[in-house]
């Protein structure tokens, strides 16, 4: 129970009908270029525009139900449908229970076929050369942790919704238990993981700094566990305020003598757990208890600063930004951002849309997470000092940033100027970063 | 007395989905599955593979003991359930052993209904509904040289068809003037008996029996137009009749099978029906049916479960549809839903090269209502959910028409994403 698993995505919007994939199949799985053979099917939906038939493996898979032989089976350690010539007796009842036309009956065949994954290696997602078959691991990631001891306690009190705690607690199982935790004032202690009346909510040693001097502390410490010759990571998990604007001070000073840490930027855009007051990383046009909307004011009148680009220019051993929408990036990430913090200052700048302050439902926050992303008003990107800036989930084709405004309250008051404002700057910033990132990619091929 | 929170009597698909989804809700009520069968459970469809020697009785079973130990479900086998006390919630089993329940699933399936024919008690012959069944007519099918086969629904075609195979003189008896009523139009129904033909079945069509005479070690049945047929292997297989005679004290309300909402619940509280022995809402008109078809079990069994656990993701049963996949001399034949035209519908009719294969889409304004074929494939489970679904057609109905294959499949990948 409880195991997730491996899976094809398909991006119709990459999909130009090549075919490739088709042939690819049929050769790994008969050695025929007969598209008969092929399991996974392209189906053209006119326009230019391509549908897909394809085994999805379910996780209540009709097939089975409705198989009188035994023929198929759930693979419970792949979670692949397996089918068994042996005891098929091609009574077709499979493809009656599958809506996907992912089990099918072709006469050149002489029996049903599916889709088996290649073993967990499909021959047909190495051969698009489109990106638009894609094979998802990101599954791995949770029977891999969610195995490890979680090192926070149960019962923390974060507001509903919130992906903070989603955050630490998947963060703080990946950096593992040799650590100590810096949390600063902001919801993370917030929410009692620094812990009430002499208790912690946190299984590894955790401490709450102030505001302004949490880097410096965690460069201390760090310097007295290598004196005592210790392997012990640092791990700041802050807010925006305690990152962009009153910790910022100790901050570019460590990260200046380039200490070695793993800094933690947990961005919702403001001080959510005192009353929602702006902060350095509000963005343009929210409404904040200290920008409000009325007749002068219609929310923040000046743009965000943007941290991670700034922490890019000081002098870290690795620098990324990242979104809880986007978990197998984070974790990519965070994996490099442990070893960096093993020989220097790592930065990882998480985005929070924070449901309790930005007013939406909380039932939306991943979707938020998402579409921040998708419409380019945050991007994923990583640097590091010698191989530069590398976009990690480039958005070519971005929603626009209508879409992404109307999920969020905070932005309900707009007006159009203003929208048009934040378009322009998030284009700005998308093109600022390209210009990095095309100048590394050519100085890297030159 | 016993006690279970949960009692499922049978187990086939309605029982086990429904013991399935019970477990996904409730892991840890009681849970028993009491059967009257004394193997691990397996599939009444199988049965033809296993006559056919295809499929080995032991290699198809549908669960082994790990799975009911897993599922921490006490499986009981060998008792047959003889009497149902709704108001007090127990169930009496022919061995003298007492049940009691919460929440009652019946899910006994069907036993074959034997016709009225004079003289009939008095002959040997076959049915074909358990495994014990159909090992003695495979070891039969053996050694017989004149075989008839009354009924030409799917048992007695695919028992048609092995006794073909097996070198014996088949004669298939059918009431009505085709195979496969109610799955295939007379045209379909055609292209099938023709294939038989063509192995040597004698098909009699249209055709009654109005006596059975033991002759020797075997019999001769008499056709309503006075010829006598002799055979040495009689298989009885005109269908079949839920299995419900447990109920016959009352309390619970039954017509053709047991009555129940589209929840599968019965009229008496705690005890719901499902599979082959329940009788609910039928797709198209919403008259209740009797189905008897696999895939409706398995749909109907999930809901039950469902239902019985409190589950709140559980949904209405959208009604029955009639399905069907039939395979005969390497050929294939599916059917889903409607097949006759009528009234305000629209029959789109194509016969392949040589009569070879065969299509028919039946259509009622800008939705499907049904689709047959023969050696044409359809994605069954695609149809099966436009029709449901009711999907609108209207965008590509021409495309639909000359290629459904692939524009069902483009419409259902659309409608998932």
């Amino acid at each position: 129970m409880g195991k997730s698993f491996n899976t094809i995505q398909f991006h119709a919007d990459r999909c130009d009908g090549c075919g490739d994939c088709m042939t690819a199949c049929a050769q790994a799985k008969a050695g025929t270029d007969d598209l008969a053979q092929s399991r996974i099917r392209i189906v053209p939906a006119g326009g230019g525009v391509y549908e897909l038939a394809l085994c999805r493996q379910c996780g209540d898979p009709k097939c089975v139900m409705n198989c009188p032989s035994g023929a198929l089976t759930k693979n419970a350690a792949t979670g692949v449908i397996d089918w068994d010539w042996g005891k098929c007796v091609n009574c077709l009842l499979c493809t009656v229970g599958c809506a996907y036309a992912g089990i099918v009956f072709e006469a050149e065949v002489g029996h049903v076929t599916k889709c088996d994954t290649c073993d967990g290696d499909p021959a047909c997602v190495k051969v698009c050369p489109h990106g638009a078959l894609e094979y998802k691991t990101v599954a791995g990631i949770f029977n891999e942790y969610g195995d490890k001891e979680d090192l926070f306690a149960p019962g923390l009190s974060a507001c509903q919704g919130c992906n903070s705690e989603l955050l630490i607690r998947h963060t703080l199982r990946k950096v593992g238990p040799e650590t100590v935790v810096a949390a600063p004032p902001g919801c993370i202690p917030g929410m009692g993981t620094v812990g009430y009346n002499g208790k912690t909510g946190c299984k590894v040693p955790i401490f709450h700094p102030l505001l302004t001097n949490t880097a410096s502390m965690l460069a201390g410490l760090k310097k007295q566990y290598n004196r005592m010759g210790r392997d012990v990571t640092m791990l700041a998990l802050a807010g925006d305020g305690g990152t962009a604007d009153v910790g910022f001070q100790s901050l570019s000073g460590a990260a200046e003598r380039n200490d070695q840490m793993l800094f933690v930027c947990v961005d919702n855009e403001g001080y959510m757990n005192t009353g929602m007051q702006a902060s350095g990383a509000t963005s343009f046009g929210s409404w904040t208890s200290t920008t409000p909307v009325g007749s002068a004011m219609k929310g923040k009148s000046t743009e965000a600063k943007n941290l991670p680009v700034v922490m890019m220019m000081h002098n870290c051993s690795y620098v990324a930004t990242a979104s809880t929408a986007f978990l197998e990036d984070y974790y990519a990430k965070l994996e490099k951002a442990i070893e960096a913090s093993k020989h220097g200052m790592a930065y990882l700048h998480v985005y929070a849309p924070c449901p309790t302050g930005w007013r939406f439902s909380s039932a939306m926050t991943t979707q938020v997470c998402r579409m921040q992303v998708l419409s380019n008003f945050v991007t994923l990107w990583e640097f590091e000092p010698g191989r530069g800036l590398r976009f990690t989930h480039p958005v070519d084709r971005p929603r626009t940033i209508e879409e992404y405004l109307k999920l969020i309250g905070k932005y309900k008051h707009l007006e159009p100027e203003q929208v048009a404002h934040i378009r322009k700057s998030v284009h700005d910033k998308v093109a600022f970063l390209k210009r990095f990132a095309a100048a590394d990619a050519a100085a890297a091929a030159g | 007395m016993r006690n279970s929170k949960y009692l499922i009597v049978g187990s086939s698909h309605a029982a086990l989905e429904a013991a399935a989804a019970i477990r996904m809700q409730d892991p840890d009520g009681a849970l028993a599955m009491v059967t009257r069968d004394t193997r691990l459970p397996y599939s009444p469809t199988i049965l033809p593979y296993v006559v056919s020697g295809r499929s080995e009785p032991e290699r198809i079973l549908l669960r082994d003991e790990a799975w009911f130990a897993d599922n921490a479900i006490g499986f009981v086998r060998g008792e047959t359930l003889a009497a149902v006390d709704a108001a007090a919630r127990t169930a009496r089993f022919a061995s003298g052993a007492e049940w009691r329940y919460e929440k009652l699933l019946l899910a006994t399936g069907a036993a074959p209904a034997i016709p009225p024919v004079k003289g009939l008690a008095e002959v040997p012959f076959h049915v074909l509904r358990s495994m014990d069944d159909a090992v003695r007519l495979r070891d039969a099918i053996a050694t017989a040289r004149r075989a008839v086969v009354l009924g030409a629904g799917l048992i007695g075609m695919h028992a048609a068809e092995n006794l073909a195979k097996a070198g014996a003189a088949v004669t298939v008896v059918e009431m009505q003037a085709q195979v496969l009523p109610g799955y295939f139009e007379p045209d379909a129904a055609r292209m099938i008996e023709r294939a038989f033909a063509a192995k040597g079945v004698t098909m009699e069509m249209g055709r009654t029996v109005t006596a059975a005479e033991p002759r020797g070690q075997g019999c001769a049945v008499i056709l309503d137009d006075g010829r006598a047929i002799e055979a040495d292997l009689l298989l009885v297989s005109t269908g079949v009749k839920p299995e419900m005679a447990y109920l016959a004290g009352g309390g619970v309300d039954t017509d053709r099978g047991i009555l129940v909402d589209d929840r599968m619940r019965s009229s008496a509280p705690g005890i719901w029906a499902a599979g082959d022995v329940a009788q609910a809402r039928g797709f198209y008109d919403g008259a209740k049916v009797v189905a008897g078809i696999l895939p409706n079990a398995v749909e109907q069994g999930r809901i039950a479960g469902m239902d019985m656990a409190e589950d709140e993701g559980v949904k209405s049963f959208p009604g029955s549809v009639p399905l069907n996949t039939y395979t005969f001399f390497g050929q294939q034949a599916i059917s889903v839903g409607l097949s006759a035209g009528g009234e305000g519908r629209e029959v789109h009719e194509t016969v392949g090269e040589g009569g070879k294969s065969y299509r028919r889409i039946v259509l009622e304004g800008d939705r499907l209502r049904g689709v047959s074929a023969i050696n044409d494939f359809v994605d069954a489970g695609i149809m099966w959910q436009l029709v449901l679904r009711q999907v609108d057609l209207s965008a590509v109905k021409a495309d639909f028409v000359a290629r459904p294959l692939e524009t069902g499949r483009m419409l259902m990948s659309r409608i998932w994403r």
